[in-house]
């Protein structure tokens, strides 16, 4: 079973994909209970992944490997570590929720629309679980075209300028990426003698720096084009605007994910020279500082509700590649726990403006106002995702970005205090969107009778509002199942890192004067 | 029964409150449901808008028990604990649950290396013992009077859903035993503060006044987070206990002289306390946050909330002993903040805003017993503070019930026999804040007039600022007394028909209350009284293991000797100036009531700026709301738009342009060069192909004229 537990995941919506394809388009509610059941089949399937994890092992795991295409040395070569189970997860649960929000929104195409979705959570997956650079460029292509037909068929009024941006866009980058991964596979032979773009192996490679530095200025063109990083940021609000609710869910939570996700597994481990070389950390650290700051100001003065959001992803994901550029452990868990954080509570701000969406047509923030009064559980649940989002303790939030800001300030602490300013206008953008959607009065008479969150809308927030919760009061799992993996990246990347002993003479006087626990079983001393 | 085992219960039992309030309130308490609030010129929903008054009573009183309920069950608790903890030895209890924030490790800025991580554990001594009985106890008064205020309002149930998490949070914040967990405390009592300020979310202001207060908190929190980051690098850890044990070991040297480290920790955890306790220059958001019911401004804008900095500061004592030049700034700010504060509200009609005032200047005189290392008295302060504001809110409270929901002091006055308890329990609220001996508020105050006065750390310039203070404190106090209660009634007849005490589920709270504030002081008093035993300066011996830190310090600074004779001297200046206070307001507003507005007229801008509060919110409002934040937004959001997507759209512009140009060069030149090359071949060819019409008899033709040809040719010859 476990041998061939990731190929399973991957598949699983793949073979749903295929029996929707027989199925008769005429049948909608027939399409929309297989699509549903694929998808929720495709997250239960995932659920052993995270069973049978071995946190104390900090490679990958749930390894397959055989060979693909061998005259070019292309292996299928699967496994995942901590950081991509979570990813994973995170894949597998959203494709749940993106395709039960969609059973009433979307009525036209419907076959289509779901197969799209089916093929966009295996290659979603496919990106987070390759080992084989040539695997993971197939499957990073494979993404971008359902998401391509999902903005320009199921879109907005803009849908074609914003699908062919996103797509011309993010393909730019995929080809520059793509010279990166061939130079690396031509070193390889020159230096090893063999063809192949497995990464334990191109992690052998012993290159000169300025040939690093190449590569890494090509990933980071493909990468950070999908974060986004600033400035290569102007996809994603249209591509977010015009996309249909289910498709900014999917986009914000788990495509913009695999751009950090490539830093983390590609450009780091890689090319460590050229990304500890201070003046590429210092462009790519203040990239994401300006990011943080750039997206919360544009935020604050969004007149469409979802535009607001997008660009709130912007300052989000500045943090995750701040963290991942402060090489730190710290820095680094805390970018890939606030990856997962954004996916839940940015997914759940889409999903709060597709409810308004679908009953007005309009995102236009002055078209609403005094919310509150007309649904007040949709205001709670809005209320709940937006703090969420703010980093409120006990959510999700400020469990990364607290940790990354650990982690930027160890890097440097000029950078913790610019980056502590997004969490302040983080408060202020949402604060401001919510009171002028959901307080004061109703200003405007076609809100008077619109209805509440029914159970179906209400019951595709409750797995996020769960995680949210989960992370906030017990994040020490995610800490657990990161700790090896981050471990071992950041002693790739900084040899001898984690030499430095601990202060011994402090932690040992402190210990020394706890008060002891008086028997009972409620006190617990921490191990460190 | 252990009950020290068990304080993680005690933030437990109002969660289940608000949990359960929250998520089945509405079903109990229907009629929030039909209220919607619509503007001017919309059309009102025909369906569901009747007003179902009277409906869900029995559930009202459900929740009337229920939720007060909890937050008794955890006085009682914390009784019971602080009651075991009396009898430990070293007076300190900790549980740790299990640890919260797991993080990985990290290099310490000094070398070394330590791990990330913040438990999920209690920390029981006298400091947090003090303070958990002030929450749950002036809580369970404030929920009980909330009981009878709320009774006619809308949303009841979400008003003790929010005012349990409340409690939930700020029992979190004083129990955590570390700086992260207390930051959780922290922002949860931001954000019930939040909803609770906004609870009349159908009016614009409360919801700007919301939102304000979020916000400048956060801006505080932002540089709360940066010290606790600045501690962790520098001490490895956020755990009390081990902060403490590392800043006494003798690894950190105080900063006499210049600014380190610990300067800049013990600041930026300052800047935190500015926010949340509305000290200069964050204290914008309290005054405004007053659009909250009553008894939320009782309960967290006067006698919890806005203490938590000087709790923080308090408990973060023995880093502040080490930074003699931060607790000089804690001083200073104190001060200006309590003087500014009152100069404001000298002049403000609302009733709430005067105490409001009232509470961000009370709150300045914490700061500068803290700054000047007499954290006890701080925390003294902090305690009788919580009677008397919590009391003298609640009587406005009651007086606004009465008056039918005026707030402007311009139009009361004569209620003295007509709601003879909010009255009498006032009188008792105002004696204690002007600072009269016997009553609550003298023995704290007097102590932090005379500690800034004497204490080595102390400087004469603060205590003036202090003393003049105190005699503004006791003029606005009576000016409120003499406007609100005294004279002949300024309200319209409808108004003064109305006018009626408040149930007792009001006027026992305020009772209580009255009596704490007599009694609260006399377990501090001076040792200059010492016809007194010992006994009496309880507060003082159950405070010293927490300070020890700091004491020594204060010692090793060197204590300055002052006779009693000066102490007597500056007792007796501080209680005249209170009564000439209290004097000055009653000629100015009972015997001559012509002449404010005199003064007024004479005194122009000044008056004005007064009024306007020194015009620091719009200052700070177009500085940085509307300068910074948007304009900055505005700024930015047109540069997006036109150069960063005007750069990829540009980029897709020369795509296309390019691509014309191809299309013209493929045209024109390759096609038409191509095309030039076939033209001149096939009009090279013309010639020839002329010929070539494929057509036999046209070859025949040509062949038979060949052969004619020929045969003529030789013939000829």
């Amino acid at each position: 079973m476990n041998e061939h537990l990731l190929s399973i995941v991957l598949f699983t919506p793949l073979a749903g994909l295929l029996v929707l394809l027989f199925l008769p388009a005429s049948n909608k509610n027939l399409i929309r209970l297989w699509a549903n059941f694929s998808a929720i089949a495709g997250f239960l399937v995932s659920l052993p992944l995270v069973f049978r994890f071995d946190k104390s092992n900090g490679g990958f795991q749930y390894l397959e490997r055989f060979d693909w295409i061998p005259t070019l040395g292309v292996k299928y070569a699967v496994g995942i570590d901590g950081i991509s189970l979570l990813l994973v997860m995170l894949t597998t649960l959203t494709g749940v929720i993106a395709i039960f929000s969609s059973w009433k929104s979307i009525d036209e195409h419907v076959k289509e629309y779901y197969a799209m979705f089916l093929l966009q959570q295996t290659g979603m997956i496919g990106v987070f679980i390759s080992l084989d650079f040539f695997l993971f460029y197939v499957f990073w292509e494979v993404v971008l075209v359902p998401m391509y037909f999902i903005i320009g068929v199921w879109g907005g009024p803009r849908k074609l300028y914003a699908a062919i941006k996103f797509f011309l866009y993010t393909l730019t980058g995929s080809v520059l990426m793509l010279l990166g991964i061939l130079t690396l596979y031509f070193q390889h032979f020159t230096q090893r003698g063999f063809y192949t773009f497995e990464i334990s192996e191109l992690m052998k490679l012993n290159m000169p720096l300025h040939i690093e530095q190449w590569v890494f200025w090509a990933f980071f063109i493909g990468f950070a084009i999908k974060v986004p990083m600033f400035p290569f940021h102007t996809w994603l609000p249209d591509a977010h605007v015009e996309a249909p609710t289910a498709g900014s869910v999917i986009l914000a939570s788990v495509l913009l994910k695999m751009g950090t996700y490539g830093f983390i597994r590609f450009s780091l481990p890689l090319v460590p020279k050229a990304s500890i070389e201070p003046w590429i950390v210092q462009v790519l650290a203040g990239l994401s500082i300006i990011g943080i700051i750039y997206g919360a100001l544009v935020s604050l003065m969004q007149k469409d509700w979802k535009k607001l959001v997008a660009y709130s992803s912007v300052s989000h994901l500045g943090f995750c590649t701040l963290g991942i550029f402060s090489l730190n452990p710290n820095g680094i868990a805390g970018s890939v726990i606030q990856q997962i954080n954004h996916g839940i509570s940015t997914g759940m701000l889409f999903l709060i403006v597709g409810v308004v969406y679908e009953r007005r047509h309009t995102r236009e923030i002055k078209e609403y106002g005094g919310l509150a009064h007309v649904m007040p559980l949709y205001s709670i649940v809005f209320a709940f995702a937006m703090l969420s989002s703010a980093g409120m303790p006990l959510l999700n939030g400020f469990i990364g970005e607290f940790t990354i800001l650990q982690g930027a300030f160890e890097a440097n602490r000029a950078w913790a205090a610019f980056a502590v300013t997004g969490v302040v206008l983080g408060a202020a953008y949402l604060l401001w969107l919510y009171q002028r959607t959901m307080l004061g009065q109703v200003t405007n008479a076609k809100n008077l009778r619109l209805p509440d969150l029914s159970l179906r809308e209400f019951l595709v927030f409750v797995p996020f509002i769960a995680w949210a919760i989960w992370i906030g009061v017990y994040p020490k799992p995610y800490f657990d199942v990161l700790e090896k993996p981050v471990a071992q990246l950041v002693e790739r990347v900084r040899p001898g890192y984690f030499d430095r002993k601990p202060l011994a003479d402090a932690r040992g006087s402190v210990t020394a004067t706890e008060p002891r626990p008086s028997g009972s079983g409620h006190s617990t001393e921490v191990a460190r | 029964m252990n009950f020290l085992e068990l304080i993680w219960l005690i933030p437990l039992f109002p969660l289940f409150g608000a949990a359960t309030m929250l998520l089945v309130g509405r079903k109990l308490d229907p009629q929030a449901a039909s209220e919607v609030a619509v503007a001017p010129g919309v059309e009102p929903a025909a369906a569901g808008s009747g007003h179902e008054h009277g409906h869900g009573g029995g559930a009202k009183f459900l929740i009337s028990l229920f939720c007060p309920g909890m937050v008794l069950l955890s006085f009682l608790l914390s009784a019971a604990a602080v009651f075991q903890l009396s009898s430990l030895p070293e007076k300190t209890h900790q549980v740790i649950q299990f640890t919260w924030l797991a993080g990985q490790p990290f290099h310490m800025a000094g070398g070394g290396m330590a791990t990330f991580a913040a438990d999920w554990g209690f920390l029981l001594d006298p400091l947090s013992s003090v303070m958990i009985l002030v929450v749950t106890g002036i809580g369970f008064l404030i929920h009980v009077y909330s009981i009878g205020y709320m009774a006619h309002d809308g949303g009841y149930y979400r008003f003790f859903g929010y005012l349990n998490l409340f409690v939930f949070f700020m029992l979190m914040l004083v129990l955590a035993n570390n700086y992260a967990l207390l930051f959780v405390g922290w922002e949860g009592v931001g954000l019930c503060s939040y909803l609770l300020i906004g609870f009349y979310f159908h009016k614009k202001s409360a919801g700007d006044a919301g939102k304000k207060a979020f916000i400048v908190n956060r801006i505080g929190d932002a540089g709360f987070l940066m010290g606790m980051l600045l501690m962790l690098a520098t001490v490895g850890s956020v755990r009390f206990v081990d902060v403490n044990q590392a800043l006494t070991s003798g690894r950190f040297h105080p900063e006499i002289a210049g600014f380190g480290v610990l300067s800049a920790m013990a600041l930026l955890l300052f800047i935190g306390a500015t926010g949340k306790s509305a000290q200069v220059p964050l204290y914008v958001w309290l005054p405004d946050a007053m659009e909250g019911p009553t008894p939320v401004s009782a309960l967290i804008h006067a006698a919890t909330m806005v203490t938590a900095g000087v709790y923080m500061v308090a408990r973060s004592n023995a880093l502040f002993a080490l930074t003699p030049e931060t607790s000089l700034i804690v001083a200073v700010v104190g001060a200006f903040t309590a003087i500014l504060a009152a100069s404001i509200a000298l002049v403000q009609n609302d009733i709430k805003r005067v105490l409001a005032y009232s509470t961000v200047s009370q709150l300045g005189f914490m700061f500068m017993a803290a700054g000047v290392g007499a954290y006890w008295v701080a925390i003294f302060h902090l305690f009788t503070h919580a009677f008397f504001k919590a009391l003298l809110f609640l009587g406005s409270g009651s007086v606004i019930h009465a008056m039918s929901g005026e707030q402007d002091m311009r139009g009361m006055g004569g209620l003295k026999d007509k709601i003879p308890v909010t009255f009498r329990t006032m009188f008792i609220g105002s004696v204690a804040i002007a600072g009269i001996p016997g009553l609550a508020g003298f023995f704290s105050k007097d102590e932090i007039l005379w500690q800034v006065f004497s204490s080595p750390l102390g400087s004469k310039s603060v205590y003036v600022v202090g003393i003049v203070t105190a005699a503004m404190t006791a003029f606005y106090m009576w000016r409120l007394m003499f406007m609100t209660f005294y004279g002949a009634s300024r309200a319209d007849a409808r108004t003064q028909a109305h006018v009626h005490e408040s149930p007792k589920t009001m006027t026992v709270p305020l009772m209580t209350l009255a009596a704490g504030s007599v009694l609260a002081g006399w377990i501090g008093v001076p040792k200059l009284w010492s016809v007194f035993p010992e006994g009496f300066r309880t507060f003082e011996h159950w405070l010293e293991p927490v300070f020890e830190a700091s004491a020594a310090r204060a010692v090793a600074h060197g204590v300055a000797h002052h006779d009693t004779s000066i102490e007597w001297l500056l007792m007796g200046l501080s209680v005249a100036i209170a009564v000439a206070g209290i004097l000055t307001a009653r000629h100015l507003y009972l015997i001559r009531p012509g002449l404010p507005d005199a003064i007024r007229k004479a005194s122009g801008p000044l008056y004005d700026t007064l009024l306007n509060k020194w015009y620091v919110d719009e200052l700070y409002d177009f500085l940085f709301v509307n300068g910074l934040s948007k304009g900055g937004g505005a700024l930015l959001s047109r540069f997006d738009a036109s150069v960063v997507d005007g750069g990829v759209n540009g980029a897709g512009w020369m795509t296309r342009f390019t691509s014309r140009v191809s299309i013209w060069w493929d045209t024109w030149i390759i096609d038409g060069g191509i095309r030039l090359a076939s033209f001149l071949v096939k009009c090279s060819s013309y010639p020839v192909r002329i010929f070539q019409t494929g057509y036999v008899q046209s070859y025949a033709l040509v062949f038979v004229a060949g052969v004619a040809g020929f045969l003529l040719y030789f013939g000829m010859r």
